[in-house]
């Protein structure tokens, strides 16, 4: 997926994250994330945020997260729109139940 | 009457060793209204208060915190000690707030080097969870306390008792019946404590009224100076109007499984007994209960604890035969303490004390929120998630020991982080005392009450295993990373009968 | 083929909950509902669309909504999101659909077309997606009996009252600028033999109107409504279950039937009075009603 623009999803409520992600041309995924449960689960949130994005095919961009206490999924489905909105893109892939 | 008919009196050695009568002092002949404002208490600064009291260096110096978030009490008495150049203070306050954020100076500067207390909360918390003392702080109960208090573990040598009201002999309350405008906080029961015990006693009041200043919630014999000030407080740190019931689904979910746990489970009968906390879901409780004693036509012989408005109008209604209050929650609840005759005003010993048989004994139920509980039911009300400091005991252990079905409230999950864990980051209530745990996605009940679990599934009520709640939060947040601690221990946990029950490490950066 | 819904089941609330916030979309199974719709139509601003539907589709692959019926309201196919609201939710594994704004029996007709094409696309047995209408316009409520008959994949009709009463150049007021609507989407639900559903009541601080509209529709025979907050539904299960003295006669009637055909005699009689018929069948389907409800509660 090729990033072309700035683009955030999410929200700062409570349960949400706020995903903004930026385009970059080398250096790979550079994220700065906030949490108020960095302890707990900033790991997690990271890995889930990379992972998200390795499946979308996105190598070098610049993600900024401010985190409320969102579960996975709603981590990886505000990385997955913001990504899509980054590339201008609506060729969306929905996959099935795991 | 003379020396020698004294000495004829058979075991004049046991009966007395004071002398004969030698004629009365001179009367007094001023009007009472003319005496009280020549001879009494009130001292003319808070500096000549602290001078008379003879404080001295490494001493203990007590508050009560019924002025809650709105207490300038505390500030601007350890201000004043630092400016006089007191060191090495122990604080004793009945709880702490975020409003005492200033402390934190004064500890550094070695004006206060040690803090006994229930709770603390904002930055004074953070701080002290990073470091800042050198000396653990301790956090006893509210019956733990007054019971410290009571056999010395805790003296106090000088309290510093902010009072709404007080007249100049110093008969002192937290509201007043001569007028409606001033400042109340309601009860004033932990300070009753410290007035009893301590050395020596000053009350610090922006209102004082005239002799006497009845009802009074510490008596006149337990004060030893007055201090007249403009500002004891935030009027509206102190109190609010009403506390509101929640309208968060989630909260009043709970708060019905609550109430249908205490019905099924046969403690809500004619004449019962109860306490709740002011807390979204606990105090939410009240509602549904209300509502299944009109249905049922019961009432609730006593009320105890800290009071809502929520209670009070229950007691005004007529649903409630007796309140018994500590401390009042809101500016309702202070004014049903100051007109309705069946609503009491207790302190903490009554309240709570294992050296007494305490009101708390007499509890058939108690409500009462958590941060976490653990698969043991430990439950911890003092540290947050991220191991910092974050809260007060308050009466948590002590309500939980006493009554008979002690009700545990929380979400399973607050955000992403689960309330119901393997093990609670710090013990305040054990297990022993916690019976059943009530959250929005199911209730579990403590194997040592296998007759409860067995009546509540009797009422349809879908009963869990710790476990299985415990499963259900990770199942829906993932499991948290462990929190990294120092070994450098801050804060020490007495249980109620002032056994350390557990303690509090730094958190690592 | 395995159906992911169940045509015949209790469905007394329907909670809707917005489908661009997360904290209600986790929290959306604790509540008792018996059905969960998750929104994407009126709810999410028009410029969150693909925010929501990811939201969405990630919260049905991964949360666990235990046995709750889970039903999607999908934007209008007319609008141009509605397709792609579809791709996200059917391989997600969404169990009914919920079409809104459905003017006649050729809408159901597009919807599911499209459904079918997606189940093929992801592999998911043809038919295997259920589907509900909601009527929301004068030429919706006329077309009524059509549209209950539109597609063997409905599993029920429902009115949305707030663009009905706006076409007939009403507003919502006490129940009677609904008599018409209300009675026919009935009609024409129990005509094709699916659930029929009522519409929202917005009020959420005036319980007693809204126990009011719950009683007004009950008598109407609805199988349930739309709730829009949480506190509306223990309410909501309350007044239309039956009471335990209801309970107890249905009981009762049905002991004195099944004596009746054990004895082989035609005529049923309770207390000296002979019951007829559908006060049988009415009896049987009050307490399968109650029955069902403490297996859901079950869990």
């Amino acid at each position: 997926m090729q990033l072309i623009k700035p683009a955030v999803a999410g929200t700062m409520e409570s349960g949400d994250i706020m995903v903004t992600i930026e385009p970059r041309d080398s250096g790979g995924v550079t994220l700065e994330l906030s949490s108020n449960v960095m302890q707990q689960f900033g790991r997690q949130i990271e890995e889930m945020i990379r992972k998200t994005l390795a499946e979308l095919g996105v190598e070098h961009a610049a993600v900024h997260a401010v985190d409320k206490g969102a579960l996975d999924c709603t981590v990886r489905a505000r990385v997955s729109a913001a990504a899509f909105r980054s590339a201008e893109s609506t060729d969306y892939t929905w996959k099935g139940a795991k | 009457m003379d020396e020698k008919l004294l000495a004829a009196i058979p075991h004049i050695g046991e009966i007395s060793h004071r002398d004969v009568y030698a004629g009365a002092p001179a009367k007094h002949t001023a009007t009472f209204q003319e005496r009280s404002s020549r001879q009494n208490k009130v001292l003319p600064s808070l500096e000549d208060a602290i001078r008379a009291t003879g404080l001295k260096d490494g001493m203990t110096i007590s508050f009560h915190h019924h002025f809650r978030g709105g207490d300038h009490i505390v500030n601007q008495v350890v201000g004043k000690l630092a400016e006089m150049g007191f060191k090495n203070l122990t604080l004793a306050a009945s709880s702490l707030a975020a409003v005492h954020a200033p402390l934190i100076e004064y500890i550094r500067q070695g004006v206060i080097t040690h803090i006994e207390t229930s709770g603390l909360r904002g930055e004074l918390a953070e701080q002290v969870s990073r470091g800042l003392m050198d000396c653990p702080v301790v956090f006893r109960s509210h019956g733990g306390r007054a019971a410290a208090i009571r056999s010395g573990e805790l003296h106090i040598d000088v309290a510093f008792l902010g009072a709404p009201s007080c007249d100049p002999y110093g008969n002192a309350n937290g509201y007043s019946r001569d007028d409606d405008e001033a400042i109340a906080c309601g009860s004033m029961g932990y300070a009753r404590t410290d007035a009893k015990y301590a050395d020596k006693v000053v009350i610090l009041t922006n209102n004082l009224v005239r002799y006497p200043n009845a009802p009074w919630a510490i008596p006149e014999y337990d004060v030893d100076y007055i201090v007249v000030t403009d500002d004891i407080g935030d009027p509206k740190g102190i109190m609010s109007g009403a506390t509101r019931y929640t309208k968060n689904p989630k909260e009043l979910l709970i708060a019905q499984t609550a109430a249908q746990v205490i019905d099924a489970a046969g403690y809500l009968y004619d004449g019962f007994s109860m306490q709740m906390g002011s807390g979204g879901a606990s105090l939410a409780a009240a509602r549904f209960l209300r509502q299944m004693m009109l249905d049922k036509n019961i009432r609730c012989r006593f009320a105890l604890g800290g009071i809502t408005g929520q209670i009070a109008a229950m007691h005004e209604e007529g649903l409630i035969d007796r309140v018994l209050d500590v401390q009042s929650f809101d500016l309702d609840a202070a004014l049903s303490l100051k007109k309705n005759r069946f609503h009491h005003q207790i302190g903490a010993t009554y309240y709570a004390s294992f050296l007494s048989a305490a009101a708390v004994d007499q509890l058939d139920f108690v409500i009462l929120s958590a941060l976490e509980i653990d698969t043991d039911f430990n439950v911890n009300v003092l540290t947050g998630s991220d191991g910092v400091i974050r809260g007060a005991i308050g009466g948590h252990p002590d309500t939980a020991a006493g009554a008979s079905l002690s009700v545990v409230v929380a979400p399973l999950t607050r955000g992403r982080i689960p309330t119901i864990i393997d093990h609670v980051n710090t013990i305040v209530t054990p297990g022993a005392v916690v019976d059943v745990v009530v959250t929005d996605q199911g209730v579990a009940v403590n194997p040592r009450r296998p007759e409860v679990a067995e009546k509540l599934r009797k009422a349809g009520l879908r009963v869990y295993t710790i476990e299985q709640l415990r499963d259900k939060a990770l199942a829906l947040v993932g499991r948290p990373d462990p929190i990294r601690y120092l070994d450098r221990i801050v804060g020490v946990v007495m249980y109620r009968d002032n056994t350390v029950i557990d303690v509090i490490r730094q958190i690592e950066e | 083929m395995e159906k992911r819904y169940i045509k015949d089941r209790l469905r007394r609330s329907m909670m809707f909950v917005p489908g661009n916030n997360p904290g209600m979309i986790s929290d959306a199974r604790i509540y008792g509902a018996d059905s969960i719709m998750f929104d994407l139509e009126d709810s999410v601003a028009y410029t969150e669309k693909d925010t929501a539907r990811f939201l969405v589709h990630n919260a049905l692959r991964t949360l666990d909504f235990g046995k709750k019926e889970i039903v999607v309201r999908i934007n209008d196919l007319g609008s141009g999101l509605g397709i792609e609201d579809l791709e996200a939710i059917i391989p997600a594994g969404v169990h009914v659909v919920r079409l809104p704004k459905t003017d006649s029996a050729q809408d159901v007709i597009d919807c599911e077309k499209e459904i079918a094409r997606i189940e093929a696309a992801h592999g998911i047995p043809v038919g295997a997606t259920g589907m509900m209408a909601a009527i929301e316009s004068a030429n919706g409520v006329l077309s009524a009996p059509q549209i209950a008959r539109a597609s063997d994949r409905l599993i029920g009709i429902a009115l949305g009252a707030e663009d009905y009463v706006t076409d007939l150049k009403t507003t919502r007021a006490d129940g009677i600028e609904l008599l018409f609507a209300r009675s026919m989407i009935l009609n024409a639900a129990r005509a094709a033999g699916i659930a029929a559903l009522d519409t929202v009541y917005s009020d959420v601080n005036n319980e007693e109107g809204f126990l009011a509209e719950v009683e007004l529709i009950r008598k109407l025979g609805f199988d349930g409504k739309s709730v829009i907050n949480p506190r509306q539904i223990q309410p909501l299960h309350r007044a239309l279950m039956p009471s335990e003295k209801d309970l107890k006669k249905a009981y009762a009637v049905m002991e004195a039937y099944e004596d009746a055909v054990r004895r082989g005699s035609g005529v049923v009689s309770l207390n000296g009075k002979m019951i007829d018929k559908p006060v049988v069948v009415r009896a049987q389907r009050l307490i399968a009603l109650a029955e069902t409800d403490s297996r859901i509660e079950e869990e």
